[in-house]
């Protein structure tokens, strides 16, 4: 094997080629960009609740329990599709009185099933929440999930 | 120790073995709010635990590979730490961090505070306050570490090691990006998680495995560093690309199903090759070197992250199958087991082969060390095969059969409570390497077997 290749060789192999990935990556990625912000996602959509939304789902790490868009915890069901498995995709009122009501039922205390905490989130931030998942719902994710059931 | 500034990584081994501790005991905690849901869960709820969890699993993986840094640079450069003082100073900060992000999760304070509060998107919790420190230790020691090696002898060890570490720290940059648009921040936060395990830290595995097997088996550097390059070099030209796999279901371009699929499955090229040089290297090597752990431990780590980040991770790349198991309890067993094999085994390797010549000694009580292999090994691969199988049931009937998430979580309980007796092997494994690696003062088993 020392004659096929020397140390040498397989060093600037090494850089070379990964130099040469990092600028296909790089090309691949800017163009994907364009893709999310033009084509897969609905930046006019995007307004200041739906942002909102987001922050309240971050600093209640929903995401440690759910999964999103099938990211995440595995303890608790997927939310990119909350919406459309609660039929409410374009009903942004049902959507929030839906959300209103199971965020203010938590925890079900029921003996033997997986619990999830009382955020006291106000009217404010469960509407950014539900206009958070509707937006999620609207992304181009190529058919994922494979059914409502997400 | 021929350096007197190594013993810096007594320090970083020390607090890396702490926090595993703390990363198995969240764990098993975790574990069992699976098998008994209603388990404190007003006081410590699922989500919490978890981030305790894999937060504390990321920052014993980072301080064991400082230390591995602390502990192999000077002897491959051949000169002392640019500054012993400095890597305590990064120590000190980056516990500080740690504390400070456990305190903040365990009582949610600060709630909402851009500065202090907790972060939520998975695996960078960190309040900011915290990432900037972990910036500020990062810093201090790439300076650390660059310095030394520049004045010292430049070996492949080195290179790659430096690389990979200054990799894995520019990457770390992402986590202070964080869109309101979902889908970018996705895509840029797999810049972070997956060419940090599937890129950067392959380097560091590789690196600080060639330092081991140099040491260990006593075969000719040339060899050893060639087969160093060759390694990291598939594992760059395919985990690059590679994050494409990620890229199948979050907003990005449907190419990505393709580009992903193929280089994903060539990942498993990197895995297969550091296991199979392993084993050769032994077979080659003359050296009987008395540390039999930190072999097992080394050759462990090689084949185990073959299964769990090979085979395992192969298992659900292809985006055909990717489709139905995305996010399921196949993702959590192959997290687990490629984790366990890779990281957590290459740091307990080099963990095995250093304390006993940093604290002076020999290396005493590899018999119970051996035995903590095999309780965590075995606990890993069982806690994967039954998340396999829950998973495996879980993708049918959700997936398939579009049975509701809740209902089909109720019919896995065996497999919740199997998985919490393997997890609880593996924690007893973590405390006797812990136990093994401080306390014993002598060799269970004299070398004329008496
Ligand atoms: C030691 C190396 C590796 C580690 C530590 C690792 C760890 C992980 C973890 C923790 C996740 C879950 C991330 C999340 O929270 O969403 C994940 C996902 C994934 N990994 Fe790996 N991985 C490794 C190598 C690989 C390799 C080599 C492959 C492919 C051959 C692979 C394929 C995948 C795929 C396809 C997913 C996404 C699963 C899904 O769709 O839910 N991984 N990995
Ligand atoms: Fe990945």
């Amino acid at each position: 094997m020392r004659e096929v290749m020397t140390k040498t060789m397989a060093r600037n192999v090494f850089y070379g080629g990964t130099l040469f990935f990092i600028a296909i990556f790089l090309v691949l990625s800017v163009q994907s960009v364009g893709h999310i912000v033009k084509n897969s996602t609905n930046t006019a959509t995007l307004t200041e609740e739906v942002e909102l939304g987001k922050r309240v789902w971050e600093r209640h790490s929903c995401v440690n329990c759910h999964t999103i868009l099938g990211e995440g915890a595995y303890f608790a069901p997927e939310l990119g599709n909350v919406m459309s498995r609660w039929d409410v995709m374009d009903d942004p009122e049902g959507a929030f009185d839906v959300l209103k009501g199971w965020m203010e039922a938590q925890p079900s205390g029921i003996e033997g099933r997986r619990q999830m905490p009382q955020f006291n989130l106000s009217d404010e931030e469960i509407k950014g929440l539900a206009e958070f998942f509707l937006w999620v719902g609207t992304i181009d994710t190529q058919g994922w999930p494979p059914n409502d059931a997400g | 120790m021929k350096y007197q500034s190594q013993k810096v990584a007594y320090w970083y081994f020390l607090a890396a073995m702490a926090v595993f501790a703390v990363q198995v005991l969240g764990g098993l905690w975790a574990g069992w709010i699976y098998v008994n849901p209603n388990f404190f869960s007003e006081l410590a709820p699922f989500n919490v635990v978890r981030m305790i969890h894999t937060n504390a699993l990321i920052v014993w993986l980072l301080l064991g590979f400082f230390g591995a840094a602390y502990f192999l640079i000077p002897e491959e450069a051949e000169r002392e730490l640019q500054s012993p003082f400095l890597a305590y100073v990064q120590l000190g900060i980056l516990l500080l961090g740690t504390a400070g992000a456990v305190v903040t999760y365990a009582f949610d304070l600060f709630n909402g505070n851009w500065l202090l509060g907790m972060e939520g998107r998975e695996f960078i919790e960190q309040p900011v306050w915290v990432k900037l420190g972990i910036v500020v230790a990062a810093l201090i020691f790439l300076y650390n570490i660059s310095l030394t090696v520049l004045k010292g002898r430049k070996t492949a060890i080195t290179n790659v090691l430096l690389l990979g570490l200054w990799g894995l720290v520019l990457l770390f940059l992402f986590a202070f990006y964080n869109p309101a648009n979902l889908a970018l921040d996705k895509m840029f936060w797999w810049y972070i998680v997956h060419l940090w395990v599937e890129g950067t830290w392959e380097l560091v595995m590789a690196s600080i495995l060639a330092f081991l097997l140099l040491k260990l088996t006593g075969v000719d550097r040339e060899i050893v560093e060639k087969w160093l390059y060759i390694i990291v070099a598939t594992a760059l030209f395919s985990g690059i690309l590679g994050t494409g796999h990620h890229y199948y279901w979050i907003g990005t371009p449907g190419y990505w199903q393709w580009v992903g699929s193929i280089f994903s499955a060539l990942e498993v090229v990197p895995f297969f090759a550091m296991m199979s040089f392993s084993f050769v290297m032994v077979w080659k090597g003359k050296r009987d070197h008395p540390n039999k752990a930190a072999l097992l431990w080394a050759l462990g780590a090689a084949t185990v992250a073959f299964f769990g980040a090979g085979v395992w991770g192969f298992l659900h790349t292809l985006h055909g199958v990717n489709y139905y198991t995305h996010g399921t309890q196949i993702t959590a067993a192959h997290g687990h087991l490629a984790f366990f094999g890779a990281y957590v085994s290459v740091n307990l390797a080099i963990i095995t082969y250093a304390m006993p010549i940093l604290s002076g000694r020999d290396p005493y009580n590899q018999v119970l060390n051996m035995a903590s292999f095999w309780l965590m090994t075995g606990g890993m691969a069982f806690m994967t095969f039954v998340l396999t199988f829950a998973g495996t049931v879980q993708t049918h009937l959700q997936r398939v059969m579009g049975e509701n998430f809740m209902e089909i979580a109720e019919g896995l309980h065996l497999f919740y409570l199997m998985r919490w007796g393997a997890g609880a092997a593996v924690v007893t494994g973590a405390l006797l390497f812990i136990y093994a690696m401080l306390v014993p003062r002598r060799e269970v088993i004299s070398k004329n077997g008496q």
